[in-house]
């Protein structure tokens, strides 16, 4: 089987067609069903967090141990030479390329990734530039929303809460258009909307999108209801406890929906999904987090074996 | 052609004339092609009236040729301007500013937490022209910024 990914960056989720995104899922599942296959075999990915973020490291980590591959890297920025020296990103990458077979890097600086991808010659990965891309998080959505719904074509999803400043909302969204009949709702206070050039961007590529004043509003139309935190610094503290409590979901808001309905969050969440509603069979944002785990092995197994992993 | 006309556009021997500037650009777009640090003889005219009513600013240059890249980075500051390249008193080659499908290390990021800031990198930005105007995308952060913002 042909392997477009082979020796790919992982910027932006924008890099990718919809043939990409369907490989992966389709080698998320086959990983998911056996974990345990050694595709990194003799391989030494580099793990470079300058800042940290625990769920998406030891992730990422997991996912290279599992399949036979070494690790090196760091987990925070405080201790290189780029924190303790000044040394550029660019002299640090060239360096680290020349150790490993692929890196996996995250920064507090939008586009670190993209500068990181121009300077290896391996595949980077990026696992979070500031408030810019985060696409792995984005195949673990897609890959989750698939397995819960068999399709992505046509799908109904309601993204709630932060959809300004919220990256996962951005990339989820961009990513959905690349197929058939999806259908969106917005649902979020004012100052927290979703920006406008995501809203050209959906219409240009012909998906229907409404916005929404409640979540009871969305949850008897929709397949998947995508939680997103409201951030107290967004607001006056007076003002947060007025608007935040809007955009919480709770068991009772989910007597009308459909059985085939499934919660999906980011995480960690706060508040704005009641733990009553863990206990519903819509709940479905730990197996999300569990898929982040597969999602990167596909992902890591594709960039780094030719013939992917039905060769 | 009348008097007025005739003395703004009065004709160079050999070098670039700059025409329909919009009006307040002028100074900028010499700032930016650095035109007074290289000795260069300039004539310039701001705020002369064009036909409409309206106003332009306009620059001639002795001795003088835009390169392609050059005129590709005024686009900004002056979509509708014409360049007109002279010699022997005689308009050579006449064309207007064609937008650029990128601009390199003609602006600074204006996203502060931009990577391209604080490396050793020039600035890259992809443009998209629309019904809705310009906008342009940092290669580095994918900010999208309307063209008012720089100019």
């Amino acid at each position: 089987m042909q392997n477009p990914l082979f020796q790919r960056d992982v910027v932006s989720i924008k890099d990718f067609s919809r043939e990409d995104l369907e490989l992966i899922i389709k080698t998320a599942q086959t990983v998911k069903e056996n974990p345990s296959g050694q595709f990194l075999a003799g391989k030494i990915i580099a793990s470079c967090f300058f800042e940290a973020s625990t769920r998406t490291r030891l992730s990422f980590e997991t996912a290279v141990q599992r399949q036979g591959g070494q690790l090196i890297g760091f987990s925070d920025a405080s201790n290189t030479s780029l924190g303790k020296k000044g040394e550029t990103l660019s002299d640090s990458i060239r360096m680290i390329d020349s150790y490993a077979d692929a890196i996996i890097i995250r920064h507090p600086k939008e586009g670190s990734a993209r500068l990181a991808a121009e300077v290896a010659k391996v595949p980077v990965i990026n696992g979070g530039d500031g408030a810019n891309q985060h696409p792995s998080q984005t195949l673990l959505d897609l890959f989750t929303i698939f397995e819960t719904q068999q399709t992505l074509d046509g799908i109904k999803i309601a993204f709630v809460g932060d959809l300004k400043y919220g990256r996962t909302v951005h990339s989820l969204a961009q990513a959905l258009s690349l197929f058939d009949g999806v259908k969106m709702q917005f649902i979020a206070p004012d100052a927290l909307k979703m920006p406008e050039y995501i809203c050209e961007e959906l219409l240009s590529s012909g998906v229907e999108y409404q916005v929404v004043q409640k979540i009871e509003d969305a949850v008897e139309w929709a397949d998947i209801i995508y939680m997103t935190r409201v951030q107290k610094e967004r607001f006056d503290p007076n003002e947060y406890h007025l608007v935040a409590s809007q955009y919480v979901l709770k068991s009772e808001l989910l007597k009308t929906a459909k059985p085939n309905l499934k919660i999906l969050h980011p995480l960690p969440r706060v508040d704005e999904i009641c733990t009553s509603v863990d206990k519903t069979p819509y709940a479905y944002y730990f197996q999300q987090a569990e898929n982040g785990l597969y999602a990167r092995q596909a992902l890591l197994a594709l960039l780094l074996n030719e013939q992917g992993i039905y060769g | 052609m009348d008097k007025l006309h005739k003395l703004q556009v009065e004709a160079i021997e050999k070098g670039t004339v700059i025409d329909h500037i919009p009006a307040g650009q002028g100074l900028k777009i010499i700032n930016h092609l650095q035109l007074m640090d290289k000795k260069l003889r300039l004539t310039v005219g701001l705020n002369l009236p064009k036909e409409s009513g309206e106003f332009k600013d306009l620059i001639k240059v002795n001795e003088w040729h835009l390169v392609n890249e050059e005129a590709e980075n005024l686009f900004l500051f002056a979509p509708d301007a014409t360049i007109n390249q002279i010699e022997n008193y005689k308009v050579v080659k006449k064309y207007k500013m064609k937008a650029p499908k990128l601009l390199k290390g003609v602006f600074d990021c204006r996203n502060q937490n931009c990577i391209s800031l604080t490396e050793p990198v020039d600035s890259k930005f992809i443009v998209d022209q629309s019904d809705k105007g310009l906008r342009l995308q940092c290669h580095y952060c994918e900010r999208w910024f309307r063209d008012w913002v720089f100019v």
